[in-house]
């Protein structure tokens, strides 16, 4: 299944709820534009809830570091929420574990932006 | 698959990349590997068929994706070729590195590597081979045919 994503705010904070793969194609293609058309609305606290978000390849986590880098470059934050134990491995093995701010709890997630 | 060895060509497409992994799926489970492990070959698989059909035929239509699976002994052997300019395995970036951490590619060859037991990249003038290599401890259900 390809990535489909819907959004809600919470506390000025921009909420993506993910689901599905985000691949080489239109999985990569899905994120970059739901993040470009968030960062155009003003909108740079972000927080990417991939709790059903079940598969991910290279071109998946490029797009993941490249949202990450362009919503930091334009002074915003994003975070990531819920990740499945196959997302959380991959991070893990490409050592971007540490560099996302990476939550488990949406509550706590949201207050965790300045 | 039919017998221990299936093989098909390819077109240098996307559709290639989904085709592939799903093909390695279903052969790594008739092969007897457990969930995690198709995963792992699966997604390796799906690396090397994005490399092959990326950067190896750029997307080419008159350029092929060869791709095949083996049952040895010891191992489940899948080769990967295309008829690209061939790549240079001293040339890849290692991705771990801090220089490389924020950069938005660069990781297949990384992941293939972590996700199968031994990796073999053989580039030629006339496109690179990639050679992935997983231990069978389980019992396969030979003789399946392939519906590729």
């Amino acid at each position: 299944m390809n990535l489909k994503t819907s959004t809600r705010q919470i506390d000025g904070v921009t909420i993506v709820d993910c689901s599905g793969r985000i691949t080489l194609g239109e999985g990569s293609v899905v994120m970059r534009d739901v993040v470009k058309d968030l960062l155009s609305k003003g909108q740079k606290k972000i927080l990417l809830n991939l709790g059903d978000v079940n598969y991910i390849d290279s071109s998946g986590i490029g797009e993941l570091v490249a949202a990450f880098t362009t919503v930091r470059n334009q002074g915003g934050e994003l975070k990531l929420l819920n990740l499945t134990k196959k997302v959380h491995d991959l991070l893990q093995i490409t050592k971007l574990y540490t560099v996302f701010d990476v939550k488990d709890d949406e509550t706590s997630a949201v207050k965790a932006f300045r | 698959m039919s017998g221990d060895r299936f093989s098909c060509k390819l077109d240098s497409t996307l559709e290639t990349v989904d085709s592939a992994e799903q093909t390695a799926s279903r052969i790594a489970s008739e092969s007897g590997f457990d969930e995690d492990e198709v995963m792992q070959i699966a997604m390796a698989v799906r690396e090397a068929a994005v490399n092959a059909v990326l950067h190896g035929n750029a997307y080419d239509p008159e350029k092929k994706i060869e791709l095949e699976f083996e049952r040895t002994e010891d191992d489940l052997v899948i080769t990967i070729r295309d008829q690209g300019k061939g790549l240079d395995p001293a040339n890849i970036p290692d991705p771990l590195s801090p220089e490389n951490l924020l950069k938005t590619s660069g990781r297949g060859i990384f992941l293939i590597r972590s996700f199968m037991d031994d990796v073999q990249i053989n580039p030629s003038q006339t496109g690179t081979e990639i050679k992935l290599f997983k231990h069978v401890h389980g019992t396969a259900e030979g003789g399946k045919e392939a519906s590729q």
